[in-house]
C-alpha cells in the first residue's frame, strides 16, 4: 500500500512540474563542420494534419542541415498565449514562434524581442499574397512569414438545417435569427459556443460591428480609442437579440473549445447545428469528435440590413512564424523552408492550411476550404482578430466584456464603454 | 562522534553556564548553516516582494528592462474602484466562511470517527487523504470532466433522481461547485491534522470526564474540543492563507468565469499581468494580496494563536 501511495505522490509531483525551459541555443564547438545549433520552435498546431506536417518539416530540415537540432514546443491556443507572454516578459523569445501578427506582435517588436527579417526574406517576399503578409509588416519592415490565412464564418450541419426546414444558408441577419428560431423549434441546439474561453464569443461582436459600423469605423476605433459610437452599441444589441433566443448548448458558459465536450465536439457529434469559427474548424472537429464529413457546410457571416459593411468583408487571421531577436540564422532558414512553394503547397493539399503564396489556390482540395479560400480571394476588406489587432489589454477587454454580455451581466452600452475606457488608458 | 564526546560536560550544562568560547563557536556554526537558506530566502522571497512593491507604482507592460512611467498610487486607486476586485474580495470572504463552517467541521467529524476502532480504518484514512496528494491541476481536469453539464458523471448519476445541476457553467452555482472541489481535495489534509491532534489527547482525561458523569457530547464539548484547540487554530490558519492565494484549481476549472463569478485575487492578477500585459497593475494586486496575507497572519498569530506560539518561543529559548 505504501508503495502505491508513493507512486501516486511521484506521479502528482511529476505532473506539477512541467515546462519552464527557456530558449537558449547551445553553441558547442564542432570541429570543421558548422557549429551545432539547437532551434527552439514554438507553435500551437495541436491537431492533425498540421501537427504532423510540422513534425515532418522539422525532420526534413534536420536531414538537410545535420548540424541543426529542432526542439518543438506545441501548446494549445490559450496556454500558448500565456506561455509566450511569460517568456517574452522575461526578455527572451523562442528562436521561431507562431504569431498572429497585429498588436501583440507590435508590442513584442517594440520591446526588441523580434528580429527584423526584411533583408533576409526580401528575395521570397514577392511570392506571398498581400493579404497574407499584412499582419506582420510594420513601417515597411517584415517581422514574420505567413503560414496560413483564413477567415471566420459559420460551419454548419447541412442535415440538421434541412430537418429544421431551412433550405439555404441565411444571407441576412434577420434571416439568420429566423433560422435559429426554426432550429430551436425543431428541437435542435442551434449554436455551440465555448463560453469559458471568451475568444470564440468575440467573433460575434466583431462581425456584427463590421457589418453594422463598417470596416473603416472599426479600424478608426483602434486609432481614436472610441468604441461608444451608436453602431458599436447596436452591434451589442444585435448580439443580445441572438443571446435572448437562447441558441447555445446546455452549460455553454463553462464549455471549452477543443475538449471532448467542447464547442468543436458538440458540432462534430451532431449535437448543435453550427459554430462561428475560423478555417481550422473542420480539422478540430474531426479531432475532437466523430466529424460531419459531407454534412459540413460553410457560409459567411450574414449582412445586417441597413449596415455599412457588406457580406464580402472578411474577419479572421492566419498565422505566421516570427524569429526571435537572438535567434541564429538557421531560424530564418527554417521559416523560409516552411513557406517555400513546394513545402507549403503540400501542406495546403493536406487541408492543413490555406494558401498564402500566389498561385497556390488550385491545391485546395476540400470543398469547404475552397469556399473559404475563394471568399478570401474576393474579400472587399479584411479585419484581423480584434484580440490580436489591438494591444493585449484592449483585446482582452473586448473578449471579457463580450463574454459578460453573453452571460447577461453587461449591457451593450456597458460593453462599448468598458472597451473604450481600457483603450483610452493604454 | 569524536566531537560529541570531547566535551561531554558542555552538552549537559544549562546555556548560561556554558563557557563563552563554546557559545561563540556555536554562533559561527549557526550562521554557516543558516547562510545558504538565508541567501535563497532573500533572493527568491524578499527580492521579488520588493520588486513587486516597486513595480506597483508604475504603468508598465513588463517588456524591456525596468519600468519608467511612474504613476504613484494610481494602480491602487484603480484597483479599489474596480468591481472585479471587490467581487474577488467577496468570493474570498464566502470561501473562507464556507471552509471554516463546513469543510473543517466535516474534517473534524471524520477524524473523530476514524479515531474509533472501526474495521478498515487504515483504508478509510488512506482513501480520504489520497485527494490531497493529487496535484491541483489533475484535480481540476478530473472535476471539469465529472462536472461537465451534458456528459459529466455527476449529472448522469444525478439525473436518475432528477437533481442535475449546472455546476461550473452558471454564475449562480459556480462558487459552490468550486467549494465542493476544494473540500474534496483538502478535507483529508485537515482530517489528518485533527487525527494527529486527537491521538495526542491522553485517554485518562476522557475517562476522568466520564467518571465525573459527562456523557458523549459533553466529553467532546468540554474535553476533546478544548484540547484540540491548538490543532484547530493552525488548521483554520492554513485554510485561510490557502484561500487568499487560491489559483490553480480555479484556473483549470473555470478561468474565473462565467462572467467573473468564480474569480479570485490571484486569477485577476494573472489575467491582468499575462493576459493584458499590465504588469504594474498586476503587481499592485499582488501587493494587496501580500498585505492581506501578512495582516491576517500577524493578527491571527498575535491574537488567536498567542498561547500556542508562547509555548514554541519559550521552548526554543531553553534548548539553545
Amino acid at each position: 500500500m505504501k508503495r502505491v501511495f508513493a507512486l501516486i505522490a511521484v506521479a502528482a509531483l511529476a505532473a506539477g512540474c512541467g515546462g519552464g525551459q527557456t530558449a537558449t541555443p547551445e553553441p558547442t564547438a564542432g570541429g570543421g563542420s558548422p557549429q551545432k545549433v539547437t532551434l527552439e520552435w514554438w507553435h500551437l498546431s495541436t491537431s492533425d494534419p498540421l501537427k504532423s506536417v510540422y513534425e515532418n518539416r522539422a525532420k526534413e530540415f534536420q536531414a538537410k542541415y545535420p548540424h541543426v537540432t529542432i526542439k518543438m514546443t506545441v501548446l494549445e491556443n490559450e496556454a500558448y498565449k500565456s506561455k509566450v507572454t511569460t517568456l517574452t516578459q522575461s526578455g527572451k523569445a523562442p528562436d521561431l514562434f507562431a504569431t498572429w501578427g497585429g498588436g501583440v506582435l507590435k508590442q513584442q517588436i517594440d520591446a526588441g524581442l523580434v528580429k527584423d527579417i526584411s533583408g533576409d526574406v526580401a528575395p521570397v517576399l514577392g511570392t506571398f499574397t498581400k493579404a497574407a503578409l499584412a499582419a506582420y509588416q510594420f513601417d515597411g519592415k517584415t517581422y514574420a512569414l505567413p503560414t496560413d490565412i483564413g477567415m471566420v464564418g459559420f460551419w454548419y450541419n447541412k442535415k440538421l438545417f434541412e430537418q429544421a426546414g431551412i433550405t439555404e444558408p441565411p444571407a441576412t441577419w434577420s434571416a439568420y435569427l429566423d433560422a435559429v428560431k426554426k432550429l430551436k423549434a425543431a428541437g435542435t441546439t442551434p449554436i455551440a459556443l465555448a463560453g469559458k474561453e471568451k475568444w470564440p464569443g468575440h467573433y460575434y461582436w466583431a462581425y456584427l460591428a463590421m457589418r453594422i459600423a463598417g470596416l473603416p469605423a472599426l479600424q478608426q476605433a483602434g486609432v481614436d480609442h472610441d468604441f461608444t459610437k451608436p453602431e458599436f452599441v447596436q452591434a451589442g444589441q444585435q448580439l443580445k437579440a441572438l443571446v435572448d433566443l437562447q441558441p447555445f448548448q446546455k452549460g455553454f458558459l463553462g464549455a471549452s473549445y477543443s475538449t471532448p465536450d467542447g464547442q468543436a465536439a458538440t458540432v462534430s457529434n451532431g449535437k448543435a447545428a453550427m459554430e462561428l469559427m475560423g478555417q481550422w474548424a473542420p480539422n478540430v472537429q474531426n479531432d475532437a469528435g466523430k466529424g460531419l464529413k459531407d454534412d459540413l457546410g460553410f457560409f459567411p457571416f450574414p449582412a445586417v440590413d441597413g449596415g455599412k459593411g457588406t457580406v464580402a468583408d472578411a474577419f479572421g487571421g492566419g498565422g505566421g512564424m516570427a524569429v526571435g531577436a537572438d535567434a541564429p540564422a538557421e531560424a530564418i532558414e527554417l521559416a523560409k523552408f516552411l513557406t517555400e512553394i513546394g513545402n507549403h503547397t503540400k501542406a495546403v493539399a493536406e487541408n492543413a492550411v490555406l494558401p498564402v503564396l500566389k498561385g497556390e489556390e488550385s491545391a485546395v482540395k476540400d470543398a469547404n476550404l475552397k469556399v473559404v479560400a475563394d471568399s478570401l480571394a474576393n474579400a472587399t476588406g479584411f479585419q484581423l482578430f480584434l484580440d490580436q489587432a489591438y494591444p493585449p489589454a484592449v483585446g482582452a477587454e473586448v473578449n471579457d466584456s463580450v463574454a459578460e454580455l453573453i452571460a447577461g451581466t453587461k449591457t451593450p452600452e456597458q460593453v462599448a464603454a468598458d472597451i473604450t475606457e481600457v483603450a483610452k488608458s493604454e | 562522534m569524536t566531537i560529541l564526546t570531547r566535551r561531554p560536560e558542555a552538552a549537559t550544562l544549562p546555556a548560561h553556564a556554558r563557557p563563552t568560547r563554546g557559545r561563540r563557536r556555536g554562533w559561527v556554526t549557526i550562521i554557516l548553516f543558516v547562510l545558504p537558506a538565508l541567501v535563497l530566502f532573500l533572493l527568491l522571497v524578499v527580492a521579488p516582494i520588493l520588486v513587486a512593491i516597486y513595480a506597483s507604482g508604475f504603468k508598465w507592460n513588463g517588456f524591456g528592462g525596468m519600468p519608467t512611467q511612474f504613476i504613484g498610487f494610481d494602480n491602487f486607486t484603480r484597483l479599489f474602484e474596480s468591481e472585479i476586485f471587490l467581487t474577488d474580495l467577496w468570493h474570498l470572504a464566502v470561501l473562507v466562511v464556507l471552509c471554516v463552517v463546513i469543510q473543517l467541521p466535516l474534517a473534524l467529524g471524520i477524524a473523530l470517527l476514524l479515531h474509533q476502532r472501526i474495521r478498515g480504518r487504515a483504508i478509510y484514512r488512506l482513501v480520504f487523504f489520497a485527494p490531497y496528494v493529487l496535484s491541483e491541476v489533475i484535480t481540476g481536469v478530473l472535476f471539469s470532466l465529472i462536472l461537465s453539464p451534458e456528459s459529466g458523471l455527476a449529472n448522469r448519476a444525478l439525473s436518475v433522481v432528477g437533481l442535475e445541476s449546472a455546476w461550473l457553467s452558471e454564475p449562480d452555482t459556480v462558487l459552490m461547485s468550486l467549494f465542493l472541489v476544494m473540500t474534496w481535495k483538502y478535507f483529508g489534509f485537515h482530517m489528518m491534522i485533527y487525527l494527529a491532534g486527537r491521538q495526542n489527547i491522553p485517554n485518562e482525561l476522557l475517562e476522568a470526564a466520564k467518571i465525573d458523569g459527562a456523557a458523549g457530547w459533553k466529553v467532546f464539548r468540554f474535553v476533546t474540543l478544548p484540547l484540540l484547540g491548538p490543532t484547530i487554530r493552525i488548521s483554520v490558519f492554513l485554510s485561510v492563507i490557502y484561500t487568499i492565494q487560491l489559483f490553480d484549481l480555479v484556473w483549470i476549472l473555470t478561468e474565473g468565469g462565467p462572467a467573473h463569478a468564480s474569480e479570485t485575487l490571484a486569477v485577476t492578477m494573472f489575467d491582468v499581468g499575462f493576459g493584458r500585459a499590465q504588469v504594474g497593475y498586476a503587481s499592485a494586486i499582488s501587493v494587496v494580496m501580500f498585505v492581506l496575507s501578512l495582516i491576517f497572519a500577524l493578527g491571527y498569530q498575535r491574537f488567536v494563536m498567542r498561547r500556542d506560539m508562547e509555548g514554541a518561543t519559550t521552548a526554543m529559548g531553553d534548548n539553545r
